[in-house]
């Protein structure tokens, strides 16, 4: 007898589904691949290369021509020089095609050809700080003016061959042990852990704090729980300058306050000098985020089933024992989840530091790294070596928060 | 601990630790109202702290006597060993202060220890009352905090530079100077264009939103629903993606752009956006589809409808909430966001609205202009925040594993 068989493999149905499914990913992937893992790749690429911020323009051959009229003779003016000041452009030239009106009389300069309308001039190989100019006698039909335009309206293509070094195969590795130059990077490292530790933590710890004041029922706590959350919402440059702006040394309130108290005797430059820069700048990271672990950790508590508060009620336990053996268990869960993502998040946080130190008064962690080099230095290389090991860490970071993960179901 | 178990101990204690607290706030908030001098007396506050704890604990009090204890300490504080030192002369704002510190003071105090007895406590009693103590101190300081840059950053907006160098504590409204009170922002609308960049952003944000959306509903349905190899992995990288940090991605994007001059237009600006946001959203809207009833759907299939008439027809009006929270939450993203246009925007005629407001950041241009620029970002997005908080705090919490 034939006893029927679940089919095995994949039916024409489920390859159907997939089918469609990759479909519908399809533009993610590509939008994706091509603004994430394309400029990934060439982070790698260009952290081994020597390049500049002037180097980003390939060298190139520039041509500008005007009709030039003078007395009665008209001339065609030529200059051509290389962009660049160092590299070579070989077998440099351009060819242009004139305009109907302007018909060439006068001698064509040597390296030149006139075939038809033409003009082809061939320089071979140019140094960099190239110039060259030239004019050529030429006559014109009809009105000056509009020849004149008519010659501005065509452009001159150029050629040559450069050694363009985003390109080439010229590879450094010099990019790596300048940003590893022990005294800056120890101080950069040291900045980032600060920076990512204790801002992680606190912005926990002030959430958690902020979660059980609104863990209750009263009036008004829709408004106060929509006001714990503006810190988060309200853009970062506007919040960061209004610090900036409240703990200046001359005009801001805040040392107002203190010297008014008598806190401190004279005002203190709280974003400018060492260390409480980067005290300052890790008080705003809890400032900022304390509103998201806030958001998490209330969530997560009135989700408690309060069966279990009753219990302990029943048996007699004080409110500092029901937090400490029931809520905070309960929490615990969340509060790992919240602080892996939390620290990979200040781990990766740039703008708020550059907006409020520019990375100054030892404040400058790896991300302001990046644009400290890239921009600052004006060393693209170096900068993008400093991404590099920015992103090892968050491979590294990232392998933890995915083990843990699949351990916290649910998540 | 056991030995603080005492209605003796516990309220003078609390008492000592709480009239610092009130009197900092308040001296704080007049110091801000008024920019007088008002400051808290340290000492003074811990002592008469102390006493009206203890006194709270000890007798019960009817309100005259209340009254009587709140017009005394407002008195006292007048005389120099108050716990707050006020102006110099007399002062109806000085008068205010005193008497509204004395009153919160006298009736909180109340509160904090009902039902203490005098003598030896329970752990629940004590505990209780130092619960409230803390929940009153967080109240106070949380919402001082929060709110403290915002009362700032408005009011600084309206003040001169001249009368900040002069006292920087002196918020008080110059109502005399009438709509000049706005000059920085006409300053900002027709002199620096902000217009303009309002207008940018708002086109932006909007069209990120839709972009977003466009991309991410197939996605996220496909990942939710759809069986098919690599769908765990998949959703997985999603998570990887927006991990890597956006200065990573900026530097070759700056060098891609720099390159075929897409630097300085909108529409490079529009090309990196909404990727940076198509993750996240993808993210949000798949833990959502994958929570509603598969059977509807199914139903719909079992009557004809091919995919995309049931994700046009079924899934989409199932999930407008959340469609809402996600275009909400995308749209506060390309709206606050700095770094991109920060680098990849330097034409003025083509400034969003946070990169005119980091071009508004030098010495040339007075304080007040940079202010009042961060109110102009900041009021549309808060006022959509308010407006729709429940969609926004869903879109926050679904959202907030990126940063």
């Amino acid at each position: 007898m034939n006893v029927p068989q679940p089919p095995t493999g994949r039916g024409a149905l489920a390859r159907r589904e997939a089918r469609l499914a990759w479909g519908m990913l399809l533009p993610t992937i590509a939008a994706v691949a091509l603004v994430v893992i394309l400029p990934l790749l060439a982070i790698f690429w260009i952290s081994v290369k020597p390049v500049g911020l002037v180097d980003l323009r390939p060298p190139s051959v520039l041509v500008r021509e005007s009709l030039r009229l003078r007395d009665d003779t008209a001339r065609l003016d030529y200059r051509i020089n290389n962009s660049s000041q160092e590299e070579v452009i070989e077998g440099a030239g351009f060819t242009h095609e004139l305009p109907a009106s302007v018909r060439i009389t006068g001698e064509i300069p040597q390296p030149c050809q006139l075939s038809g309308r033409i003009l082809n001039c061939e320089f071979g190989n140019i140094p960099g700080g190239f110039r060259e100019r030239f004019r050529i006698d030429v006559e014109i039909d009809g009105d000056a003016e509009t020849a004149a335009a008519a010659v501005k309206a065509t452009e001159p293509v150029t050629r040559g061959e450069v050694d363009y070094i985003l390109t080439n195969l010229t590879f450094t590795l010099e990019n790596f042990t300048r940003i590893f130059d022990a005294s800056e990077f120890l101080s950069v490292l040291w900045a980032t852990t600060f920076y990512t530790v204790f801002g992680t933590i606190g912005a926990l710890v002030a959430g958690l704090f902020a979660a059980m004041l609104l863990d209750s029922d009263f009036r008004g706590k829709g408004i106060l729980r929509g006001l714990y959350l503006f810190p988060y919402v309200a853009p970062v440059i506007a919040v960061a300058f209004t610090w900036v702006t409240l703990f200046d040394p001359f005009s801001g309130s805040a040392n107002a306050l203190l010297l008014q108290m008598g806190v401190v005797s004279e005002s203190i430059n709280f974003f400018g000098d060492r260390p409480q820069a980067l005290i300052m700048v890790t008080v705003f990271e809890i400032w900022r985020y304390f509103p998201l672990s806030f958001l998490f950790i209330l969530a997560r508590m009135q989700s408690i089933d309060s069966d279990m508060y009753e219990a302990a009620d029943m048996d007699g336990a004080s409110p500092f024992q029901k937090f400490w053996y029931l809520s905070l268990p309960q929490l615990l869960g969340i509060l790992s989840v919240l602080f892996l993502l939390r620290f990979i998040w200040t781990f990766n946080k740039f703008d708020d530091i550059f907006l409020l130190t520019g990375g100054n008064a030892g404040t400058r962690t790896l991300t302001v790294n990046v644009y400290e080099q890239a921009f600052a230095v004006s060393n693209i290389g170096a900068g993008a070596a400093v991404a590099v090991v920015i992103f090892f860490c968050l491979l590294l970071f990232s392998w933890f928060f995915f083990r843990f993960m699949s351990r916290e179901e649910g998540f | 601990m056991k030995t603080l178990r005492f209605g003796f101990v516990v309220g003078p204690l609390l008492g000592a630790l709480w009239l610092p607290v009130l009197s900092t706030t308040v001296a704080v908030a007049a110091s801000f109202i008024t920019g007088d001098a008002y400051r808290p007396l340290m000492l003074y506050s811990v002592f008469w702290g102390a006493v009206l704890g203890g006194a709270a604990v000890r007798f019960d009090f009817s309100t005259p006597v209340l009254i009587a204890v709140i017009t005394f300490l407002a008195a006292v504080n007048f005389s120099g060993i108050g716990p707050m030192h006020t102006t110099e002369e007399f002062s109806l704002p000085a008068l205010l202060a005193s008497i509204l510190l004395a009153a919160a003071v006298v009736i909180s105090q109340r509160r904090m220890v009902a039902g203490l007895e005098w003598g030896k406590l329970t752990r629940h009693e004590f505990e209780a009352a130092v619960i409230r103590f803390l929940l009153g101190a967080g109240y106070i300081i949380f919402t001082a905090i929060v709110l403290i840059p915002f009362y700032v950053m408005v009011m600084t907006s309206l003040k001169s530079q001249q009368a900040l160098l002069a006292n920087p504590l002196d918020f008080s409204l110059e109502l005399s100077k009438g709509m000049d009170l706005f000059r920085s922002y006409t300053e900002l609308f027709l002199d620096f264009g902000f217009g303009g960049y309002l207008w940018t952003s708002a086109f932006v944000s909007v069209l990120t939103v839709v972009i977003t959306l466009l991309f991410s509903i197939p996605g996220a349905y496909a990942v939710a629903r759809l069986r098919f190899r690599g769908r765990a992995a998949f959703s997985r990288s999603i998570l990887m993606i927006y991990m890597v940090p956006m200065i990573v991605l900026a530097l070759p994007i700056y060098i891609a752009f720099s390159i075929t001059g897409l630097r300085n237009s909108i529409f490079g600006i529009l090309l990196i956006y909404p990727v940076t946001t198509i993750p996240v959203a993808l993210y949000m809207l798949q833990g959502y589809f994958r929570g509603l009833p598969s059977e509807v759907e199914e139903a719909g299939l079992m009557d004809g409808l091919s995919r995309l008439a049931v994700i046009v027809k079924i899934t989409l009006p199932l999930s407008l909430p959340a469609l809402a929270s996600v275009s909400l939450y995308v749209f506060m993203i390309a709206w606050n966001e700095f770094l991109l246009a920060f680098m990849l925007l330097d034409d003025p005629s083509k400034f969003t609205l946070t990169r005119g407001i980091s071009s508004l950041n030098s010495s040339e241009i007075p304080r007040q202009h940079l202010m009042a620029g961060a109110v102009i970002a900041t009021v549309p997005i808060m006022a959509i925040f308010l407006g729709l908080e429940r969609f926004m705090t869903k879109g926050l919490t679904a959202g907030s594993v990126k940063g």
